[in-house]
């Protein structure tokens, strides 16, 4: 097979999805134009900022260095999804109460990052999530309050208090 | 920006693969994890006629310890390498760097065959590789061969692999007791590429250090050995080492920093990875 148009099949939280798509179309592109799945941002389109964030067999990608071709067998979850399982509402509702976002352009990304820490199931030090975040660019909050929330929820989950 | 047009197939195998680059017009690259190459295609730096995605073939990933190598599948992810026990046991050296290279999400899916084959100057791994004298397996049309990383990198993005060639795998010694490794670099924000950066082993022998392999990045077209640092580390004289930077090393200006700036940094690097190299013992 060496195409300029695919055809793929995959699951999108959790749905089954069979589509054709532009060799060149990369996998943010695809779910925000042809699946109207538009809580994944386009911001940089080549890596830096983070906004493009979404999870690749349960692992966090980039949506943008990643085509939507290669997604053939995937299973791929965005922001609607995990805002709709309910996995993440608890950090959802510790970045509210804590202003950890303005705009709320980077706020998807910084999620599914997050969540992918928080899953390892330890609190982490204020300076590893630091690191774990560093891939994705906030340009409202400075950064403090989105580390607060983290950190709020990786002990909330770990049994203390937020 | 978005790519310009391409077509898109899946190599079943190595061999497939090798079939699938021997396009005519010669303008067909390989996809591995993507990290830098869909970066250059959509702000359209580069624009192959055709993608040949390696992510399906099997047998090209993992981390395995035989006959004192370790030996590390061209498409093991960054991710996989940072978590391996083996690695941490085996490579410390790759170990060390691994928290610089992007970020957590880049490390998912960039992988440590695909960071060496695209050689981008200012790139930890690359560096690594030199440092580690590690041996590169290649299969090509004309069947597979092994060139020594001293020999791998040529030039800006340049390297011993031809149009027509996959990088396999890459093998290191395994360290063992003896082994001392060093890593320090220099860059603006977490997860940049780095301004100067410099990847090191050595053998330890009580207080004195042999086979000083001192691999800086950053500092040129390709990663590049202080040969004459290397020596007078080995003969214990650190400050004697970071004034041969002075001949080993000609960075040019760049938009991160002078020439003169790197030299000077490559020097504060030299101190930091000669305090590891001299404390650091590697317990397999």
């Amino acid at each position: 097979m060496s195409d300029m148009r695919c055809d793929i099949s995959l699951t999108v939280n959790g749905e089954t999805v069979h589509e054709t798509v532009d060799a060149r179309q990369t996998l943010v592109d695809f779910l925000r134009e042809q699946l109207v799945l538009t809580g994944s941002h386009i911001g940089c389109e080549h890596g830096v900022c983070g906004a493009c964030t979404v999870r690749v067999n349960g692992l966090v990608v980039r949506g943008c260095l990643m085509l939507a071709a290669q997604c053939e067998g995937a299973s791929v979850e965005t922001i609607e999804g995990v805002s709709d399982s309910g996995e993440i509402a608890d950090l959802q509702a510790a970045f509210e109460k804590r202003n950890a976002l303005q705009c709320g352009f980077c706020t998807p990304g910084m999620l599914l990052t997050a969540q992918e820490l928080l899953a390892t199931g330890h609190v982490p030090s204020r300076e590893k999530i630091r690191e774990h975040i560093s891939g994705n660019y906030c340009r409202c909050t400075g950064y403090h309050a989105i580390v607060d929330a983290i950190e709020a929820v990786a002990k909330a989950r770990a049994g203390g208090q937020t | 920006m978005k790519p310009a047009p391409f077509a898109y197939a899946r190599a079943k195998s190595v061999e497939h693969a090798i079939e699938l680059l021997a396009r005519p017009d010669g303008e067909a690259r390989l996809l591995a994890g993507g990290q830098s190459l869909i970066a250059t295609l959509n702000m359209r730096l580069s624009a192959p006629k055709l993608l040949v995605d390696l992510n399906g073939v099997g047998g090209l990933s993992g981390i395995a310890v035989k006959g004192g190598m370790a030996e590390i599948g061209a498409l093991t992810r960054h991710a996989e390498a940072e978590r391996s026990t083996d690695i941490a046991r085996y490579v410390p050296l790759i170990a060390l760097a691994m928290p610089h290279i992007g970020h957590a999400a880049i490390r998912n899916r960039g992988t440590l065959g695909g960071s060496i084959a695209f050689a981008d100057p200012a790139a930890e791994l690359p560096a690594c590789a030199l440092a580690l004298g590690a041996e590169l397996d290649i299969a090509g049309p004309k069947g597979k061969r092994t060139v020594k990383a001293d020999d791998f990198f040529k030039g800006l993005f340049e390297t011993a692999l031809g149009p027509h060639d996959v990088l396999t795998a890459i093998r290191v010694p395994a360290a063992t007791a003896e082994t001392r490794m060093g890593f320090a670099e220099f860059a603006r924000r977490h997860g940049d590429y780095a301004m100067v950066g410099l990847a090191a082993s050595a053998k330890g022998n009580g207080e004195k250090l042999g086979d000083v392999r001192l691999a800086y990045f950053g500092v040129g077209n390709t990663p590049m050995r202080a040969k004459k640092a290397e020596a007078a580390l080995a003969g214990g004289d650190v400050d004697a080492a970071v004034k041969a930077l002075v001949t080993d090393l000609d960075p040019h200006d760049d938009v991160q920093a002078t020439g003169a700036t790197k030299k000077h940094l490559a020097g504060v690097l030299l101190r930091r990875v000669a305090r590891q190299l001299m404390l650091i013992r590697v317990s397999p």
